[in-house]
């Protein structure tokens, strides 16, 4: 059977890391499965664990009152999902739903970030990963902004 | 420059302000346009436009419009059995025939299909001839999406993603933008030949994207939109750099077409 830390490695997001992270790392990991419908993250819930999904497909979602939920993205397998649990307050802004079966690597976000101030060097190269992460969802956040199929931006 | 008579075959609506027709010649059928081309087609009374290809079989051709102006409003409001002129095929198409061997992928967004269709419709008749092939679709909403019901055939024989701006929680496929989609194509990204069409602004980044994932900037092919006027490189409306658009493209590498598109109007 294959080790959350041996599926961590072969992460895009953690391969790489010095010898001996990605246990570390896996230290604070479970294997974790959702039914379809079942929700991964609340909105406005405390921001414990977050996911690298390793199957299915997860819609992150924000509730309307007259429209009903919105779906404004969705994720797949090899994706993460969660980035509030680095920063204080540590909540979700999004609900998260699972579109199918889906399969993830959750991270228990204080273990976490408690092995980070515990070892610094870990904890920046893994905040650098991470907004990387942050960026290519803003400029991807910017694109769905520019209503890039619409007449006006031909 | 003179535009030859077709009558309207059979209408189509696609989108509440989005029409296919089909036109056949009243009397002498124009060349056969190839994918990628474009002819000019007149509203009679009213004005002419350049409208892509969106297929074509023996004689009888497809063209998808949108209601954007006069001119498409005209031609969208045509019924079967009315007349449109239509003079063409005009410009360059896509190179389908140097993607022989190697992975496909197309990137449409919105009405950035039309043109590929056809491109696409050669593929599937030959499709022993490449390895894999992915299309990549973005729409602004599931309720957008174009020929959908030929969307699901396609997908018996290529890898096909769709993604959407926003949906409601119905909606099983992607949100997000179109760009994502190429980053988990199933190719070969130095093996591939891309073809990329769209709105100009999500070309640069489908095209960007494509590079990111290791495909060579001479296999990246977009169709560009200006203002074609004269479609034969005489008038200049349509010039971009070196490039008469009518004429060179709509289809270009990007590599020939990269530095004219980084320069800003200002």
């Amino acid at each position: 059977m294959t080790s959350i830390a041996d599926l961590l490695a072969d992460h895009p997001l953690f391969e790489g890391l010095p010898p001996g992270s990605n246990e570390l790392i896996a230290g604070c990991g479970r294997n974790a499965h959702f039914a379809t419908g079942e929700y991964l993250l609340s909105a406005d819930a405390s921001a414990d664990e977050f996911f690298v999904l390793r199957r299915g497909h997860v819609a992150i979602e924000v509730d309307t009152p007259r429209r009903g939920p919105l779906v404004v993205a969705t994720l797949g397998e090899g994706e993460v999902l969660g980035v509030s649990w680095m920063l204080p307050p540590y909540r979700w802004t999004f609900d998260a739903r699972a579109v199918e079966p889906t399969s993830a690597i959750a991270l228990d976000a204080s273990c976490l970030r408690a092995k980070c101030d515990d070892d610094p060097a870990l904890g920046y190269e893994l905040f650098k990963r991470f907004a990387g992460l942050v960026r290519n969802r803003l400029q991807a956040a910017r694109l769905q902004l520019v209503d890039l199929y619409g007449n006006d931006a031909s | 420059m003179v535009p030859v008579a077709y009558r309207v075959e059979r209408r189509r609506e696609e989108l509440p302000d989005t029409v296919t027709l089909w036109l056949r010649p009243t009397a002498q059928a124009l060349p056969t346009p190839t994918p990628g081309q474009f002819n000019m087609l007149w509203a009679f009374g009213v004005g002419e436009v350049p409208i892509s290809l969106a297929g074509v079989d023996g004689d009888v051709l497809a063209h998808t419009v949108r209601r954007v102006g006069q001119v498409t409003e005209a031609l969208c409001a045509l019924a079967e059995g009315d007349e449109v002129g239509v003079r063409g095929p005009y410009g360059a198409g896509w190179d389908l025939p140097r993607a022989a061997g190697r992975d496909v992928l197309v990137v449409a967004g919105g009405l950035g299909l039309v043109p590929l269709r056809p491109l696409i419709h050669d593929v599937l008749a030959g499709r022993h001839r490449f390895g894999s092939v992915a299309l990549c679709i973005g729409a602004r909403s599931p309720s957008e999406l174009l020929y959908t019901e030929e969307v699901s055939r396609w997908a018996d024989e290529m890898d096909v993603t769709i993604a959407v701006d926003t949906a409601p929680p119905s909606w099983k496929g992607r949100v997000g933008v179109v760009t994502k989609l190429i980053a988990s194509a199933g190719i070969d990204p130095t093996l591939t030949t891309a073809f990329v069409c769209g709105p100009e602004v999500m070309m640069r980044f489908a095209a960007r994207a494509a590079l990111d994932r290791g495909v060579p900037p001479s296999e990246v092919f977009v169709s560009l939109e200006r203002n074609m006027a004269c479609a034969i490189g005489h008038c200049g409306h349509c010039q971009l750099g070196p490039h008469f658009v009518c004429k060179d493209g709509p289809v270009l590498a990007w590599d020939r077409v990269a530095p004219q598109l980084a320069v800003r109007a200002r």
